[in-house]
């Protein structure tokens, strides 16, 4: 199964142990202990203040009313893949607000929309390559409606039924595709980082010509995983790009009280990583920020750190009301005044690719599609009431077998208890 | 935690450059005395030094090793044996797995010079340091690493210096290694099980409060990880081997640092896997069942001849092997034979494995019982250092365990 070519593959840029003796030569102007080998000497007692630097800058192509800013830097994305990152944003937007609602229904358990996001989702997914690996945080539809996620397979996860690859084991929204390469999304924040580099090592074994892309929110950097993770991967090498979308708020915890340094890309350059930041609703700047990170990650094997600003213009899931700590009319300003869905409609538009009409069209069409894909989805049975005991371990052990007689036990004596005609096979699923 | 690792430094370093390890280790009667040690009253007859070379639990001979009926067929024919001690046997089976598996990579902190309990040797310049590296000082950091590289289908072999040190990455361990494969819905290529963490466990004589617990009884209540503590040499590689290379579940393997080189044995130079989930009866009995694992077999061992002799029975003795999921038939089986059982354990009484196990035997052997499940455990403290004698189980408690089980 394994080639013997993985030695040989192997990348050059492999860091190899260094095992050259370190001494401070006389007279020398710069520092040669082991920890740092190339700071110069002064005399001047002056400490470094965050305050002393300017913000890093945030790229971007197209103002807010999608007009390219430099003429000479044109987004380089045709038509009809333009169109596609249209359609794939509206659609989750679109799918946001009726999945919203069905919570609000009590039609699913949870839910938690991406809007304002939309951009950062499609523009990074665009800029990458099919095989490319991805590990995600909960908030990036879009990544998988633009590699292909049906919006059967998003509705069979959300509805928890026979379908669902995840076998109806996790949360609404908790996603994964091994097709698409989409590892399944968990709860915990921040643990998928150092995962990415992980598998992104896993890839420099192979001698892949793939890297792996990770997702995660402001508020996860303040995790350990983040920081143990951008270390692990600057000092192994390995070729993944860390995408943090910062969106203004952890929940209600908003990023004045999330970090007191210049955002999350600030720290990029402490570990040692190539980093950018990039204005999140521009999506051609979000394509061509993540389609070079990708080269450098690819052809020098290392990490890379993206910062997309946004602004995290929904609730933070169902079970949040945002209104609770910030202002309805801040929301209301960003949804009006600047929007990545809007930014991309008039760049169309001024293109002649799209308009008003097409638009109403497209709208109600999806809005169908979803619709009918909702329907499918609901109607259609939970898994087999075994798979509450299957994958816990590659084979069941004797103690899962003994429980599940002990419930089989249980559903015999007192199967008008239970739901079990919700259940694929109902009580003989088990 | 920062004073707490430089202090594990200091004390790594020490084991290592000083050879104190063997030395301390050994417990030989003839052991020189240092300043923090005086020798052990000459009046004892229970808690004498256990002399490791004189342990039928250890093959001391080249016939005993492969006359193991658990070895197959063919090892056991046409294999030689080579004397290792414990981390000799684990670097053995590390570079079995290594040489089998192009995919498998060693890592974690100061692995690549060979680890500071020499697990490692070698390794790094025999299969390179793309597969045998050091990593940045961060247990989640590792653990999350080797699950990324698990999950892509590599086989992992991460490593926490200390048992000790494993609770930055519990997180990693109990919500992500543990869930994968489930949240995955049992995905093909979406699993942590091609995964091994090593980790250093139990008491050492004066390892004191973060070079001493045995954190088992934390990982017993983590659906989806498996948890093997083998007691000598023999038993390390082959579980370590069946570990890497059986049913891909993520395996926590606890290696008992205080037997990395007290515990010399014999062990087959071919690669041979042992069964994890199964406990194995080391000594047949009649009267008594005792329950144990990893270090505390050996103290079992010895208590049992004092048993023996003085109250004129015979004991059989289980070494569990595997913690999770751990072998109830077999324990059910010695019980409803014998009648009455103590479980031994240097970790803590509440909330470690003989929790489960007493009651599990409560369940199972209700009718058979003719004593209540007796536990000898290190007690609900910490493991502070100028008391570990008085806190671990003994020759001495274990006897006297024995005794109240009998004449109960």
């Amino acid at each position: 199964m394994y080639s013997s070519k993985l030695v040989r593959n192997f990348s050059p840029s492999m860091p190899v142990q260094q095992h050259k003796p370190v001494r401070q030569p006389p007279h020398s102007d710069s520092i040669h202990f082991p920890g740092a080998v190339k700071s110069k000497f002064t005399s001047a007692l002056q400490f470094q203040s965050p305050g002393g630097a300017p913000a890093i800058p945030t790229y971007r192509l197209m103002d807010t009313d999608g007009v390219v800013i430099d003429k000479s830097n044109v987004p380089k994305v045709g038509k009809e893949m333009a169109l596609k990152m249209y359609r794939d944003m509206v659609t989750v937007s679109i799918m946001d607000l009726i999945m919203y609602d069905s919570q609000r229904q009590g039609r699913i358990s949870f839910y938690m929309v991406s809007a304002g996001e939309e951009g950062v989702a499609v523009g990074s997914a665009a800029a990458l390559e099919p095989d490319d690996v991805i590990f995600s945080q909960y908030r990036e539809q879009g990544v998988l409606m633009y590699r292909g996620y049906t919006l059967d397979e998003f509705m069979n996860q959300l509805f928890a039924n026979k379908n669902d690859y995840g076998k109806g084991r996790n949360m609404p929204v908790h996603y994964m595709s091994e097709k698409l390469r989409l590892h399944p999304i968990s709860s915990t924040l921040a643990t998928q980082i150092p995962h990415a580099v992980g598998a992104a090592y896993a890839l420099k074994l192979n001698g892949s010509p793939n890297i792996t892309v990770c997702y995660f929110g402001d508020g996860a950097a303040s995790e350990g995983d983040f920081h143990a993770a951008l270390n692990v991967a600057a000092t192994r090498a390995c070729p993944v790009v860390f995408f943090c979308r910062n969106n203004g708020y952890a929940i209600s915890t908003p990023t004045l009280e999330q970090y007191k340094g210049d955002g999350v890309a600030s720290r990029g350059m402490g570990y040692g990583i190539d980093t950018i930041r990039v204005d999140g609703n521009d999506i051609w700047a979000v394509y061509e920020v993540t389609k070079r990170a990708r080269e450098i990650a690819v052809t020098q094997q290392k990490p890379v750190l993206i910062e997309a600003m946004s602004y995290r213009v929904s609730h933070h899931s169902t079970s949040d009301d945002s209104f609770a700590y910030r202002a309805k009319d801040e929301v209301e300003d960003w949804k009006r005044r600047d929007n990545p869905i809007t930014r991309l409609r008039k760049y169309l538009e001024a293109k002649g690719w799209w308009s008003t009409d097409e638009d109403m069209a497209l709208r109600s069409s999806l809005r169908k599609e979803i619709l009918q894909a909702f329907s499918r989805a609901e109607k259609m049975k939970r898994p087999p009431i075994k798979d509450l005991f299957m994958d816990i371990y590659e084979e069941p052990t004797e103690d899962l077998k003994e429980q599940m007689a002990e419930l089989k036990n249980i559903l015999d004596k007192y199967p008008e208890e239970y739901d079990l005609d919700s259940h694929e096979g109902g009580k003989d699923g088990l | 935690m920062p004073v707490g690792r430089r202090l594990g430094v200091l004390f790594r370093q020490q084991l290592h450059h000083h050879n104190l390890l063997p030395r301390a280790f050994s417990l030989s009667p003839s052991r020189q005395s240092r300043a923090y040690s005086r020798p052990p009253p000459s009046n004892r007859k229970l808690n004498l030094p256990i002399d490791f070379n004189a342990s039928c639990l250890l093959a001391h001979s080249s016939a005993t090793a492969l006359a193991n009926p658990e070895l197959p067929g063919d090892v056991r024919a046409s294999t030689t044996t080579k004397k290792m001690n414990y981390f000799q046997a684990v670097n053995d089976a590390l570079a079995a797995i290594l040489e089998e598996d192009e995919r498998a990579c060693i890592f974690g902190e100061d692995v690549a010079f060979g680890g500071v309990f020499r697990c490692t040797t070698s390794l790094s310049d025999r299969f390179g340091s793309q597969r045998v590296f050091n990593t940045p000082l961060t247990e989640q950091g590792i653990i999350g690493f080797a699950i990324g590289l698990a999950a892509q289908g590599h086989t992992a072999l991460p490593e926490i210096q200390f048992a000790d040190y494993m609770f930055p990455a519990f997180d990693q361990l109990h919500n992500e290694a543990s869930k994968y494969r489930y949240r995955a819905g049992g995905a093909k290529s979406f699993t942590s099980g091609h995964l091994v963490v090593r980790m250093p466990t139990g008491a050492v004589g004066h390892g004191a409060l973060y070079h001493s617990q045995s954190p088992e009884g934390f990982f017993s209540g983590c659906q989806g990880l498996k948890v093997v503590i083998p007691r000598g040499p023999i038993q390390a590689k082959g579980l370590l081997l069946e570990a890497a290379q059986g049913a891909h579940d993520p395996v926590i393997f606890m290696e008992p640092k205080i037997l990395y080189r007290a515990a010399v044995e014999q062990v087959p130079t071919a690669p041979y896997r042992l069964p994890i989930g199964k406990a194995e009866i080391l000594k047949e009995g009649k009267d008594l069942t005792i329950i144990s694992y990893g270090t505390m077999v050996y103290i079992c061992e010895a208590a049992i001849k004092h048993i023996e002799k003085e109250l004129g029975v015979t004991v059989e003795l289980i070494d569990l092997r595997t913690i999770r999921p751990w072998d109830k038939k077999t324990v059910e089986g010695s019980v409803n034979k014998t009648g009455r059982c103590i479980v031994v354990h240097e970790a803590s009484r509440t909330g470690g494995v003989g929790e489960g196990v007493a009651s599990e035997v409560a369940e199972r052997c209700f009718l058979r019982l003719e004593a209540p499940v007796c536990r000898v455990t290190g007690f609900d403290t910490h493991v502070p250092l100028a008391f570990e004698s008085f806190l671990m189980p003994d020759v001495a408690k274990v006897f006297d365990g024995a005794k109240k089980t009998l004449e109960y």
